[in-house]
Order: structure tokens, then C-alpha cells, then sequence
């Protein structure tokens, strides 16, 4: 199934900033997080189509997932 | 040896006088609020001569602490018809503590039509007739101070717009790179105006170490509380490389970033406008992506922008300028997002009542969605030189929404909604509603909780648990503005328990006394009363403290919500 993937700040590096990619049915985020080598640890915000969602989210296809890492400001 | 700085502008007095004991626990916005409730009638009018301006250091500034250099002004609203405390950087804080004053009271106003500046120094203040930096914008006139005074001179300025009076006008601080911070909020400039004072510059010289009742308790605590502040991802790591507009795309993803005077959550063009955007350029044209507006800041969310031959064009580039102009007035050129934000430093008026009200013009036809080049030829021209239409545009938000017949206004007390829309994070929703100041994210950051997960996660689309998380979240920043430190520290604060702890130990060893949590938070609500007690004898009723009307006729995409919380519940927030 195509997921959209958008990764931002540092996650950027050496990666991408949006990508269509193809994953299999059942993928979590979590899966999603190894496949693109992001530690857990190190993910701040997680928005499926714009609502914050937990690592074991399954995804449905066509879903657009959101990554950050821990960022503020005010 | 702390004393109180008293400039009576009535008859051009200076008087220093002692602490009274009630006041000396208080600093910063403890202290501007205890003043100004005490010694401003709350019906006064904010540009007569009853009202006072209040300028006080934090409990800890002077200090080696880390992020303790801010200070505190506050006074009677003219935007918002309340009490107001702004928080600023700059140089002038610590100078003003190190020789001895607790706080500086601008009081009366002058007959005639001369303008004066304040010399404060170690013995009191001189006040002298100004001629020479009238109606000069900040940047020359903190120039003017450094050729003419000293390098080292603090300065405490308005630009035109303060001196027209004007509601969107704000205070500016001369930073470490003699550039610019500000009071920004609530038209403070204009108070300063009313008094026929230029600008207040700030004499080093005598300045001598505050006395610590415990010098090594002190640096224990300073090194265990600045680790905390470089151990958090968000202060250590996030605010140098992004600055604040990383959030740019953080809201824009959550969908509450207001774009287009508030029609929608999200805007189409906000990678040019992010932060991302914002480093990419900083490094390619050899800005600085880390800066400090104040000494002895260890977080450094501010930066250098160059434009694209190299040469310098703002610092201290913030979302909420960037937000302001780029998404809810459409300007999607962050080059020209920059300049205009130089010019608001410059002429001195409020980053974010004036984008704002610019975005409602748009909606007004004043001028076109996103035409950078009329808004820059509007503050040149019109705000600057006092036009009719620069008056009518310097009058704030609800000014020119009123003016045009709108009805979608983003104000609360008047005073403009800033850059996180309270329909799908309804957190920050109860903070405008409910704050003493009038719309403003500052008084109590919910976004933190409900987007940023820090200090744990509440729904941000559910009314559950706002008010609380708001009312907590108030009641915390109300005390650490009064210590002079950065409210950024809330970052670590909400995470790492030793981040408190050491503002704690730092007060007890600044002070020689033995505060609690308890006791800090105790001075937090005490605050938030005595700002309250004032404004609902200011006409600041119950009713005032809610959103406009149209975010409940209105649903906002993505989400599509509208404002549904309840206004009893709302009330609940003053029940502590
Ligand atoms: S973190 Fe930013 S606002 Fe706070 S003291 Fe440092 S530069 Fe100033």
C-alpha cells in the first residue's frame, strides 16, 4: 500500500523531506520508523493525516504520516 | 542596598527610595503587577497622567544564572484597557540590578510638548530634553547611544510609532549586537509616549556583583539547572538550530496554524516559510542559526538573517512574525517576510498585533493577500509618518476590523489571537480566553502539552482537562517571569525535575531563604489575583474573558471544528 511519508528538522538529513512509499498491508509506524532508521527515542510528534497518533499505529493505505523530532518553540 | 527608582515626569523629579518590605520578595512580573495594582487607579486612562510605567528586573537578573537576564514592564493596557506585563531581553536588565534598583517607575506626564530622555545611573536618574534622536527608527537611535554614551549603555526606546502614540507600538531593548528585543505587546510604546519619554538609557558605570547569600549553593545550582537546560532536546538542541519557526510546520501538520485571517488551519505554502526553510538560508548566505537577544543565555533561540549578498536584514526572527505575515497574511517570500520584520523593530510596533490586523485589512481589501511591498510602503509611509490611514492601521486589530465593518476579528481584550488556532487545540483557546493580558500564547503555552508532547500529551480537539492544563500552566509562567528567567526554560522545566529544583536552590542562595515548589507556586497565583482583582475593576468583566464569536459560527479545516467550550466551565478557570 503507498503511504506519504514527510519527515522534518534534522530528520531531513540525509533522508527526505516527502516521499511516496510503498509498504506492506499491517505496517505500523513503528515499522515505518526502522525502515527509515529513526530511533524511537528520538521522535517527538506523530501526526497520521494530521492527528497525533502512537508508534503502534497500523496504517491504512494512503495514509499521509507526519515525523518530527523533539522541536518547541513559542 | 536595593531601592526603588521613582521618575516623576510631571515635574521632573527623581527620587530613589527604599523597598518597602511587601515588595521585596518580588521581581519581574511580580513586581510590575504588585506596583501597578497598587499605585495605578484601574479606570485611569492608559495614556494620562495617571497611568505608570513600571520596568523591573528579575529575581535573579545581574546574576550568573543562566537565561536570568530578562526583565519585566508593565503598566495599564491602551490596546487592551487591562493590566500588562511584557517580558524582554536585551542588556538592560542586569544593569539595572547591578546598581541596586529593584524596579524603575515612570510616573506623570510633562505640559509642554518637549521630549526628554531618562539617564538612569548609580545615583538616581537625570532627566534632559531630547532633540537629537527624535523621530529616529530603534537601530539609530541605539547607534546614536552607543557614539554618544558608551558601547556598554543600556537602551530602552521607542521607535514612531511609540511616539504617535499608537496601540500597536511597543518598547524596544537594545541587544548584546546592539540590535533589537522588545516589549512587544499591548501598545506599551504609546504609554511611554504619553510620558515625552524618547528613550531611557541605562548608565553601567558603578554597577557592582550582586551580593549572593550563598556563592557556592549558588553555582552548584546554576551548573545543575543550566545542564538541564542543555540536556532537553528542545533547549539544547531544537531552539539553536530552528529557533522558534520550526513550528511553522509542527501547526501547519497539527492543522492549527491560522492562514488567511484565520479561514483555515493549514497553509499551502509552509515549507517556504518554516523553520527548515529559515536554517537552510541562515547557513548558505553565513548568518548565525544561534544567537542570545540577553547575556547568559545558554538556549540562544534567536539567529542572524542575511539576505541573499550576505548582509544582515533581522535577528531574532520569530514564529509568530513569520506565521503572522507568511501564513495569515499570505506573504510567501520568507526574504520579504524578513525585511518587513527589520521594520517593525525599527519603527517599533508589536510583531504580532500588526501582521495580524495587516491580515484583517486583506480580508477588508485595504490591500492585497500576501503584497509585501504595500505592507512594507504602509509602515514606511503611512505608520511611520502618523497618516490618517497609518493612525486608522495603528490603532491594532479590533481598530481596524471595527473600522471595516468585520466581523471575523482574532482578538481577545482587543489585543490580536497570535499564531495557534484555539478551535482544534483548545488548550491555547482557554488561555486567550482567560489570561489577564488579553489574547497571548505566552501566558500559558498549552500548545506545549497538546501539540509538542512536553509535560505529557492532553487531546488537543477534546475540551477535557484545558482548563487545568491552562490554569496550571498560567500559574507557573506567572512566577517564572517574575525571576528573570526565559520562559523557554518550561521546556525542561515540564520534563527534568532537577530544572525547577535548581531555579529553587538558585533563589534560596541568591536570597539566603528557604522557598518550596509550594511556595513558588503560591507567588504564581498570587499574581494572576492581583492581575485579575485589577482588571474587574478596570471594566474587564467575566464576559471579556472568552473568544470571539466567530470561532463558534465558523469550522476550520483540516479538522473542521468549531470553539464549543462552555463558558461556566471557561469561569471554572478562576476557581483556585
Ligand atoms: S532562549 Fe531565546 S528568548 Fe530566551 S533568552 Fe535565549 S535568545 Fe532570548
Amino acid at each position: 500500500m503507498q503511504i506519504t511519508v514527510k519527515l522534518f528538522a534534522t530528520f531531513r538529513q540525509d533522508r527526505f523531506k516527502l516521499a511516496e512509499q510503498d509498504y506492506p498491508e499491517g505496517t505500523t509506524i513503528a515499522d515505518v520508523l526502522d525502515a527509515l532508521a529513526i530511533a524511537a527515542p528520538d521522535v517527538g510528534m506523530l501526526f497520521v493525516n494530521g492527528r497525533s497518533a502512537e508508534p503502534e499505529r497500523r496504517l491504512a493505505s494512503g495514509a499521509v504520516l507526519a515525523i518530527f523530532p523533539l522541536v518547541g518553540g513559542g | 542596598m536595593d531601592k526603588i527608582l521613582r521618575v516623576n515626569m510631571t515635574d521632573l523629579t527623581v527620587k530613589v527610595e527604599p523597598v518597602p518590605a511587601d515588595w521585596a520578595g518580588l521581581g519581574g512580573r511580580a513586581l510590575t503587577s504588585t506596583i501597578v495594582a497598587a499605585e495605578v487607579p484601574p479606570t485611569c486612562h492608559p495614556l494620562g497622567p495617571n497611568n505608570k510605567l513600571v520596568f523591573a528586573p528579575g529575581l535573579l537578573s545581574g546574576t550568573a544564572a543562566s537565561n536570568a537576564n530578562r526583565f519585566s514592564c508593565g503598566s495599564k493596557s491602551p490596546l487592551t484597557g487591562g493590566i500588562k506585563e511584557c517580558s524582554a531581553g536585551g542588556t538592560s536588565s542586569g544593569l539595572i540590578a547591578r546598581l541596586g534598583y529593584k524596579a524603575i517607575i515612570i510616573e506623570g506626564k510633562p505640559a509642554g510638548d518637549t521630549w526628554y530622555t531618562v539617564v538612569v545611573h548609580k545615583d538616581g536618574a537625570t532627566i534632559k530634553p531630547e532633540t537629537e534622536v527624535l523621530r529616529l527608527g530603534t537601530f539609530a537611535t541605539v547607534q546614536h547611544v552607543n557614539e554618544h554614551y558608551g558601547e556598554d549603555f543600556g537602551v530602552i526606546t521607542l521607535g514612531p510609532a511609540g511616539e504617535n502614540l499608537m496601540a500597536i507600538a511597543n518598547i524596544s531593548v537594545k541587544d548584546p549586537e546592539s540590535k533589537i528585543r522588545s516589549f512587544g505587546r499591548g501598545g506599551l510604546g504609546a504609554v511611554m509616549g504619553s510620558k515625552k519619554v524618547k528613550m531611557i538609557v541605562v548608565n553601567p558605570e558603578g554597577g557592582v556583583a550582586l551580593r549572593l547569600a550563598d556563592p557556592a549553593k549558588f553555582k552548584a545550582a546554576n551548573q545543575a539547572f543550566t545542564k538541564t537546560l542543555l540536556d532537553h532536546p528542545v533547549s539544547g538542541q531544537g531552539l539553536k538550530k530552528y529557533g522558534t519557526a520550526v513550528l511553522v510546520n509542527v501547526l501547519n501538520e497539527a492543522g492549527g496554524l491560522p492562514t488567511k485571517n484565520f479561514t483555515s488551519g493549514q497553509c499551502a505554502h509552509h515549507d517556504a516559510i518554516s523553520g527548515e526553510t529559515m536554517y537552510e538560508n541562515i547557513v548558505a548566505r553565513g548568518g548565525e542559526p544561534s544567537h542570545n537577544c540577553s547575556p547568559s543565555c545558554q538556549i540562544q533561540c534567536s539567529q542572524i538573517y542575511n539576505d541573499k549578498d550576505g548582509n544582515y536584514v533581522t535577528s531574532g526572527f520569530e514564529y509568530e512574525t513569520i506565521w503572522a505575515l507568511g501564513a495569515d497574511g499570505m506573504v510567501e517570500d520568507l526574504d520579504v517576510i524578513a525585511e518587513i520584520d527589520n521594520v517593525f523593530d525599527d519603527i517599533g510596533v508589536d510583531s504580532i498585533e500588526t501582521p495580524v490586523m495587516l491580515a484583517v485589512a486583506m480580508e477588508a481589501g485595504l490591500l492585497p493577500w500576501g503584497d509585501g511591498k504595500r505592507i512594507l510602503e504602509l509602515l514606511r509611509n503611512d505608520i511611520t509618518h502618523a497618516t490618517p490611514l497609518g493612525r486608522m492601521l495603528g490603532g491594532g486589530t479590533g481598530h481596524v476590523g471595527r473600522a471595516f465593518g468585520m466581523t471575523r476579528i482574532p482578538v481577545v481584550k482587543n489585543q490580536a489571537i497570535p499564531a495557534y488556532d484555539p478551535r482544534p487545540i483548545k488548550g491555547i483557546g482557554v488561555t486567550y480566553a482567560t489570561t489577564t493580558m488579553g489574547a497571548d500564547h505566552t501566558a500559558g503555552y498549552a500548545i506545549a502539552t497538546n501539540i509538542l508532547n512536553v509535560g505529557g500529551k492532553v487531546d488537543p480537539l477534546s475540551n477535557d482537562g484545558q482548563v487545568e492544563l491552562s490554569r496550571n500552566l498560567q500559574i507557573a509562567t506567572a512566577a517564572i517571569d517574575s525571576t528573570g528567567l526565559c520562559l523557554f526554560i518550561a521546556f525542561p522545566a515540564l520534563d527534568i525535575p532537577e530544572c525547577l529544583g535548581g531555579v529553587i536552590d538558585l533563589l534560596n542562595a541568591r536570597y539566603g531563604i528557604n522557598l518550596t515548589g509550594d511556595d513558588v507556586i503560591a507567588l504564581g497565583k498570587q499574581v494572576l489575583k492581583i492581575e485579575h482583582a485589577f482588571n474587574l475593576a478596570a471594566g474587564l468583566g467575566p464576559e471579556t474573558d472568552r473568544l470571539p464569536e466567530f470561532f463558534e459560527l465558523e469550522a476550520i479545516e483540516p479538522h473542521n471544528v468549531k470553539w464549543d467550550m462552555d463558558q461556566k466551565e471557561l469561569a471554572s478557570f478562576w476557581n483556585f
